[in-house]
């Protein structure tokens, strides 16, 4: 049905979106790295080439009951639910901050159980609701 | 449904279906902005500034949408070198190259109230980014190389290859860790968006893609004529 110049046009397309194809994937493997925007408090105590001096970013949960603030200095805890790190910030925290809700601290680890920030960003999900709802789900819960 | 979008029925489309679909396209987007900054209700965590929602969301998906029929229309277009299908994606270009850039500054504006921070590099808005170059780099490339039958081929590669960043864009948000959410609306679940901001989510979404129609319709009409002149003015010499 298909002429011979046509399939063998389909042929070389075919072939070439393949091998574009894998090599996107492994360029994507071996820069995930970089491609990742924060680390997870399991991922730092998972990593052994971890550097002190250089700035990263730490992401999860803001623990409940964890956030104490003294001065101008707030203090809390991120959590992924199995490991924590203490992170100590000195500033203004984001509107959206708050406990239970995602936050990624950029700064500097001090040991692999105390991060010292100076940036604060809140991550919100992909929940959108109006209050009254997220209120009578709060009851029902 | 293609022959419809054939050279000829384009060029004798009526001046009323546009008039139509302006009309519509007013109507539909008064209503999703009264609906979207007036009725629906403040988000319970963010407050007022979910209303960016409204203008962000359905400009990312035709952005996005734009792109995919470029790429395919490219794939078709090397296999079978038909030409109006290249004067379709060469008009569908600057829609979605603009949608893209709409979808960024909204992006930046939402980013500041809600992440506190204008701009980061995740790998959600820095593909949104490398769509852009694609974008750019496709509509220059058809403009400053003069042959056709050479931008043509040239423009369908970079297509192809920005067809590539397209699930990277989709899935980027479940394959790294990002700073942007992942997405509120998929194929397989429902949606986690209530449905007092659905509703003028989608009606915004309409109106939008009726303004892309028109300008697209607009556009490829010029193409046609355009292309045809040229055609005229090599055989005449």
């Amino acid at each position: 049905m298909l002429g011979k110049k046509v399939k063998s046009r389909i042929y070389i397309l075919v072939f070439s979106l393949i091998s574009v194809a894998i090599i996107i994937f492994f360029a994507l493997r071996s820069l995930e790295e970089n491609v990742i925007y924060f680390f997870s408090p399991t991922e730092i105590y998972s990593k052994s080439d971890i550097s002190f001096n250089k700035k990263i970013r730490l992401g999860g949960l803001v623990k409940k009951g964890s956030t104490s603030k003294s001065g101008t200095t707030i203090n809390f805890i991120i959590t992924d639910l199995k490991n924590e790190i203490i992170v100590s910030y000195n500033g203004l925290v984001p509107n959206l901050f708050s406990e239970g809700k995602g936050v990624i601290a950029e700064g500097k680890l001090k040991d692999k159980k105390y991060f010292v920030a100076d940036k604060i960003l809140a991550k919100h999900d992909e929940n959108y609701m109006p209050s009254e709802i997220s209120k009578s789900l709060d009851k029902s819960n | 449904m293609l022959k419809s979008f054939f050279p000829n029925r384009v060029l004798s489309l009526n001046n009323k279906i546009i008039t139509g679909l302006i009309i519509a396209m007013v109507l539909t987007i008064f209503v999703g902005i009264v609906y979207a900054l007036v009725l629906s209700p403040p988000d319970y965590i963010q407050g007022d500034s979910v209303r960016i929602m409204y203008v962000h969301v359905p400009s990312s998906f035709i952005a996005i949408g734009c792109f995919g029929f470029i790429g395919m229309a490219s794939i078709f277009n090397l296999v079978f070198k038909v030409k109006f299908v290249s004067l379709m994606a060469k008009s569908t270009a600057p829609i979605g190259c603009i949608f893209t850039l709409v979808s960024i500054v909204t992006g930046s504006l939402w980013g500041k109230p809600t992440w506190g921070i204008w701009w980061a590099w995740d790998a959600r808005l820095t593909s949104m980014v490398i769509l852009f170059c694609f974008y750019v780099t496709y509509i220059l490339t058809w403009k400053f190389i003069a042959r056709f039958e050479k931008a043509n081929k040239i423009t369908s590669i970079i297509a192809i290859l920005g067809l590539f960043n397209l699930p990277v864009i989709k899935y980027s948000v479940d394959w790294w860790s990002t700073l942007h959410q992942p997405s509120s609306i998929t194929l397989t679940s429902a949606p986690t968006i209530h449905y007092t901001m659905l509703i003028p989510l989608i009606i915004m979404f309409l109106g939008m893609v009726i303004y892309s129609l028109i300008i697209f319709l607009m556009r490829y009409k010029t193409e046609i004529m355009k292309f045809k002149l040229d055609k005229k003015n090599i055989t005449n010499k």
